[in-house]
């Protein structure tokens, strides 16, 4: 499990795991689950085109993911956000429908970009994906303050001068960027799960944001160990395990999250009962 | 015409298949479409198609009819949307993602399984992308019998859908019971997704479910009229992307067909931008047309 070979394919997916669970954290927050997932695929047509032209797969996907995101930003001004990303998502994937009819790429590059390849990461294919995240996260912290104000209080955000307009525009690049990365690694329909799940059951477990952010990464990262190591020992595609430790992480969320409330409903029964008493 | 209709159209059964489905899925999709767009659902009408095409690799995995796999994924898809759905807008985004995300794990797993046990090939990228000439002609009535299932769901639950579409609260105090009309109306989106996208491949299922609604919304407020506005440029956007797939095989010297699913989507796609432009936008407005967005002034 740790021979040579599977060296490569740890560190990739450590650095996914920590891109997925510092952005997927703002995800959940802006409640931008819907481009999360629209960018992405809208990456996938973009390796297929580049494929299909000859030019670095990466540069595919970062053009078409940068694309799917300004385009999602600047159309969903005024209209509604979640009509103007699906059909941004339909754009995007008929274009790789085309893509892919005139390739003659054979089935399993088509299955390995939508649901991931971990165990084929190539030793030149972790420095982009190292430098990328980089920008990811350093983007992150220079917009931390401002992004969580205008995700959690747009009102406010706009009076102190945070566009909340431009501030869209930026994450969803940021998400891009960190799509890009990612794609090639655990595929386009699964790094949705990544950036889904284990935040959502962070946010489940404490409130404040620089804690479920590092819980946020934890999660990631131990579902994305866990479904490598799985996926070693069956040989089953590494996507399914990720998406389903991403849902059941959430599951566990959830349920702390009702069972702390009928403790609290339990023991203010119980202190009110004795009161009375 | 014989430049517009390359020779054999008319003639050819797999276009009559393909434009008889295309009609029917538009027109259902436009019907449902436009509660999806005003409800601000787009993003579940668009994972259910991804959650119905888990439970189609499913059911080609063990053998038995895709059909049944494609519309019990997607009904089991909903209910597990709504069971786990918050009330605020972000908190069902958030719900509809990780059914989505467990789906897509799931629809990873069975496509592995039957292309390494049946070694079946093309058999993920015609689950995801389908195509609809491809279309077997005895899905046609299939498809028929579960649209009018759907439109007739559509007919018994759209007066108190709307209503608590506009205004929850308000349509709770008239006595509506709010939840089991959401349950239905989820019902009939599960079945109108699960089935376009058996028959016409996820992406267009998605297309047609969002962009025709989206286009008739923005040019008239009446909820009737925007139903058939957006069942009318459904089925122009399927009739047209099926003629000019069908023309594109003598576009090149290669002789491939263009997938029709580009088409459609392009042709919808221009016509949700057209209603940006500043004329439309005006003509529009001055006749007392709104915007979709949060559906309060839709009048009945």
């Amino acid at each position: 499990m740790f021979a040579n070979f599977m060296i490569n394919a740890w560190t990739v997916a450590t650095i996914v795991a920590v891109i997925a669970g510092v952005v997927g954290f703002f995800v959940v927050l802006r409640g931008s689950a819907f481009a999360a997932h629209a960018i992405p695929n809208g990456a996938f047509a973009g390796a297929a085109g580049a494929s299909l032209v000859g030019i670095n797969t990466l540069v595919g996907l970062g053009v078409f993911a940068v694309l799917a995101a300004l385009g999602i930003g600047a159309l969903g001004r005024r209209g509604r956000n979640d009509v103007v990303t699906a059909l941004a998502l339909v754009v995007m994937l008929a274009l790789g429908a085309v893509f892919l009819s005139q390739t003659t790429e054979y089935e399993p590059e088509i299955f390995s970009l939508l649901f991931g390849e971990v165990l084929g990461v190539a030793s030149n294919e972790i420095l982009p994906v190292a430098v990328l995240g980089v920008v990811c996260i350093a983007a992150v912290l220079v917009l931390y303050r401002p992004l969580i104000l205008s995700s959690v209080v747009p009102d406010i955000g706009e009076s102190k001068g945070v566009s909340s307009q431009r501030m869209e525009m930026v994450f969803l690049v940021v998400v891009a960027l960190a799509t890009a990365m990612t794609v090639p690694v655990v595929g386009a329909l699964l790094i949705f799960s990544l950036m889904i799940g284990p935040p959502a059951a962070a946010r489940s477990f404490t409130n404040r944001p620089p804690l479920a952010i590092l819980l946020s990464v934890a999660i990631a990262l131990a579902t994305v160990w866990a479904a490598i190591a799985i996926s070693f020992v069956t040989n089953w595609p590494i996507g399914f395990f990720v998406g389903a430790l991403s849902a059941l992480s959430f599951g566990v969320g959830r349920a702390w999250v009702a069972w702390r409330r009928t403790r609290t409903v339990r023991l203010e029964t119980a202190s009110t009962t004795l009161a009375q008493t | 015409m014989r430049w517009i209709f390359e020779p054999g159209f008319f003639s050819s059964h797999a276009v009559h298949v393909a434009c008889a489905v295309g009609s029917i899925v538009a027109v259902v999709s436009g019907v449902v479409g436009v509660f999806t767009v005003m409800r601000g659902q787009s993003f579940a009408g668009h994972s259910l198609a991804d959650v119905a095409t888990a439970g189609g690799s499913g059911a080609f995995l063990v053998g038995i009819s895709p059909l049944f796999g494609f519309v019990a994924g997607g009904v089991v898809g909903a209910g597990a949307m709504e069971a786990i759905g918050v009330r605020r807008a972000r908190g069902r985004d958030l719900a509809t993602g990780i059914v989505l995300g467990a789906a897509i794990g799931l629809a990873a797993l069975f496509l592995y399984l039957s292309t390494t046990q049946t070694s079946t090939t093309g058999a993920s990228q015609q689950i995801l992308f389908g195509s609809i000439f491809s279309t077997v002609s005895s899905t046609v009535p299939i498809v028929a019998i579960f649209s009018v299932v759907c439109l007739g769901i559509m007919a018994l639950v759209h007066r108190p859908l709307l209503l608590s579409s506009v205004s929850t609260d308000m349509a709770a105090a008239r006595g509506v019971p709010v939840r089991v009309v959401a349950l239905l109306y989820m019902l009939a989106l599960a079945l109108a997704v699960g089935l376009s996208s058996l028959a016409i491949g996820a992406i267009l299922s998605t297309a047609l479910l969002i962009g025709p609604a989206a286009i008739a919304l923005r040019l008239t407020k009446r909820i009737g009229w925007a139903m058939a506005a957006a069942a009318l440029s459904g089925v122009s956007a399927v009739l047209v992307g099926v003629l000019l797939a069908y023309d594109s095989y003598y576009w090149s010297s290669t002789h491939a067909y263009w997938p029709v699913s580009f088409f459609i989507v392009v042709i919808i796609f221009l016509g949700y931008l057209a209603t940006e432009l500043p004329f439309v936008r005006t003509a529009t407005t001055r006749r007392g047309g709104s915007e979709p967005s949060a559906g309060t002034e839709v009048q009945q």
